[in-house]
């Protein structure tokens, strides 16, 4: 293998139902940062039927070039004609890099092409650069229920390949958009099926995604019983924001595993993250540790969560919070008859 | 249609640290397991459960095969899955083994499963507690050239073929696939059950086979830290520090949430 001959960061562009996950955008911001450093072009790959529509935003969001493989075949994610395609790709375009989002189809798809092309894959990252004196890409990626963050690199295979946690990332618009459709034909995907896909229930959406919010209000332990999220939820309204949760309320089911911030749940970075009766165990920490502000209130003084805070306040948050939104609500009718 | 009896099922596990304050090796990145209490990975107990419910299910009763790679004390975390109704097992043990990379853990079981086989269904867990990767499983699967059904949430056998509900992000979806195939279950699919002393006691009376490199086969440079394409350069103990402004609610209540305001009030426009 010439590592010399493997050039350009190249992301799977996931799509369902021709629209593109958000963590596509995320991996296309970091692919630019990395493509910059390399003097390299970022490209995205884009796997479907009838989804060429899409290519523009891509552009839009910094890929140089897009690949697109449209095919019937491709219609429904499934494993092996999709990594079959996309092994097709990476072996036509030997990219140094190839960036997928660690999402069910994204953590699906790309075991099967590390070990069909093999070379090697990194899990899960949360951080990616280039190390200057090798050129080589530094993965970095929590290990041990976020104990530990190891870096890894694959320093004799190319490409080098990585799934990405979603929500970590930022995503980018390009200043000046210039993109590249590029089609590719693959033959004979529909021959790759192996399995038969007999349903797909989608589930009933149309509800907040906490990775959007820019003031997550969130609730831990300490908030003592589901009937006390309500006092959150207020708080929440006052502040244009949305609430949120640690894990063992939604292992305890007070609260639903779509608000759950932390290793196991969402990565989120709001504007201001109002953390209320929780501890702050390193899990928790890494799913909300780069929000822009954060406040702890907690009766534990000793709770590491005040290591994080920009704000601690120690006392019972099923006092405080509710005197805190009547507090609030109070200043903006102020405001609003002054 | 095979007959229920002939079919034989293989199911992956590993052995990990029963706590999560583990020491890395600072020189070679890998992790440091001696002396350290070890558990079977919690996930893969749901795998063993389901292999134990088909097991149940159809009468004459397939044969399930636990199979292992790790250091020769692995054998215990095989032995606790024949004490929950496994028939078998094997530990796949070399010195050469270590640093291996999930392509190359899932090498070697690839090579062990075709060794040991062939089987019609092979079932893992999502992702070990220690590496978290869950790369292993579908990487020997790839390897094998099976169909691989991750996410699986429920399984149903009929007529040599498998269906099986995977759970994704937006929904869930229902598969069909043929047999031989490898299905990762996730924890939602069962309550494992806890072992019977009657278990226990077979387990100790059960042989725990011991397969080395030179029974594999392999290259030796197709395994272990020569064998793996990411190799561990740092490892670092995460640490959050802000250590912002810090008040006690304690002495002047109202005070204290004033100022909490005026500070939101700030930052929040």
């Amino acid at each position: 293998m010439q590592i010399e001959d493997y050039r350009g960061v190249f992301i799977f562009a996931q799509q369902v139902d021709n629209k593109l996950a958000g963590v596509s955008y995320e991996l296309l911001g970091k692919g630019r940062e990395l493509a910059d450093v390399r003097g390299s072009e970022v490209v995205a790959v884009l796997l479907g039927s009838k989804v060429e529509n899409l290519a523009e935003s891509l552009g839009q969001y910094g890929a140089d070039r897009v690949v697109v493989v449209d095919d019937p075949a491709l219609e429904t994610y499934m494993t092996e004609p999709y990594a079959y395609a996309f092994s097709e790709v990476i072996k036509k375009n030997k990219p140094e890099i190839v960036l997928y989002g660690a999402t069910a189809i994204g953590r699906d798809l790309a075991p099967r092409i590390s070990a069909r092309i093999h070379t090697g894959l990194t899990a899960d990252c949360t951080g990616l650069e280039i190390e200057p004196e090798t050129n080589h890409l530094l993965m970095t990626r929590p290990a041990f229920g976020g104990n530990i963050m190891a870096t890894i690199v694959c320093a004799e295979f190319r490409p080098q390949m990585a799934t990405v946690r979603p929500g970590v990332m930022q995503r980018k618009k390009a200043d000046a958009p210039k993109c590249r459709v590029e089609r590719m034909e693959v033959k004979d995907l529909a021959a790759h099926r192996n399995v038969e896909i007999l349903e797909v229930v989608k589930k009933v959406s149309g509800k907040m995604d906490i990775q959007d919010a820019k003031v997550l209000v969130s609730g831990g332990r300490g908030m003592g019983s589901p009937g006390n999220f309500t006092i959150l939820e207020e708080l929440a309204k006052e502040l244009g924001g949305t609430l949120s949760s640690s894990r063992a309320p939604v292992d305890s089911g007070w609260v639903e595993k779509d608000r759950q911030v932390g290793q196991t749940g969402k990565t989120v970075r709001p504007n201001l993250y109002i953390a209320c009766g929780i501890s702050g165990t390193i899990q928790h920490l890494a799913g909300m540790e780069e929000s822009d502000i954060i406040v702890a209130i907690n009766k534990d003084p000793g709770a590491p969560i005040f290591e994080a805070a920009d704000f601690g306040l120690v006392g019972d948050a099923l006092k405080i919070v509710p005197l805190l939104t009547e507090a609030i609500r109070r200043t903006k009718e102020r405001k609003a008859t002054a | 249609m095979e007959k229920a009896k002939d079919l034989k099922i293989a199911v992956l596990i590993k052995q990990v640290p029963a706590t999560e304050n583990v020491k890395i090796n600072p020189e070679t990145g890998v992790m440091m397991r001696e002396g350290l209490d070890v558990e079977v990975n919690p996930l893969d107990l749901h795998a063993i459960e389901e292999a134990v419910r088909i097991k149940e299910r159809f009468s004459g009763g397939p044969q399930v095969t636990v199979l292992t790679m790790g250091p020769p004390v692995a054998a215990k975390a095989v032995r606790y899955a024949i004490s929950m109704g496994c028939d078998g097992g094997a530990v796949v043990t070399d010195r050469a083994f270590a640093g291996s990379d999930t392509l190359a853990t899932a090498t070697v079981l690839a090579e062990a499963l075709r060794k040991l086989g062939p089987f019609d269904l092979i079932l893992a867990g999502e992702r070990a507690t220690d590496g978290e990767t869950g790369q292993v499983g579908p990487a020997a699967g790839a390897l094998l050239g099976v169909p691989v059904l991750t996410y699986v949430s429920k399984l149903e056998l009929q007529d040599g073929r498998l269906t099986a509900e995977r759970a994704v992000e937006s929904g869930h979806e229902r598969f069909s696939a043929p047999m031989p195939a490898l299905a990762i279950v996730i924890k939602e699919i069962n309550v494992p059950r806890l072992c019977t002393l009657g278990g226990k006691l077979k387990a100790k009376k059960t042989e725990v086979r011991l397969i080395s490199l030179a029974d594999l086969g392999l290259p030796v440079e197709s395994v272990g830290l020569r064998g793996s394409p990411t190799k561990v350069v740092r490892v670092r103990y995460p640490q959050v520090t802000r250590r912002g402004r810090k008040i006690s609610a304690s002495e002047d209540f109202e005070k204290a949430v004033g100022e909490l305001e005026h500070f939101l009030a700030e930052v929040n426009g």
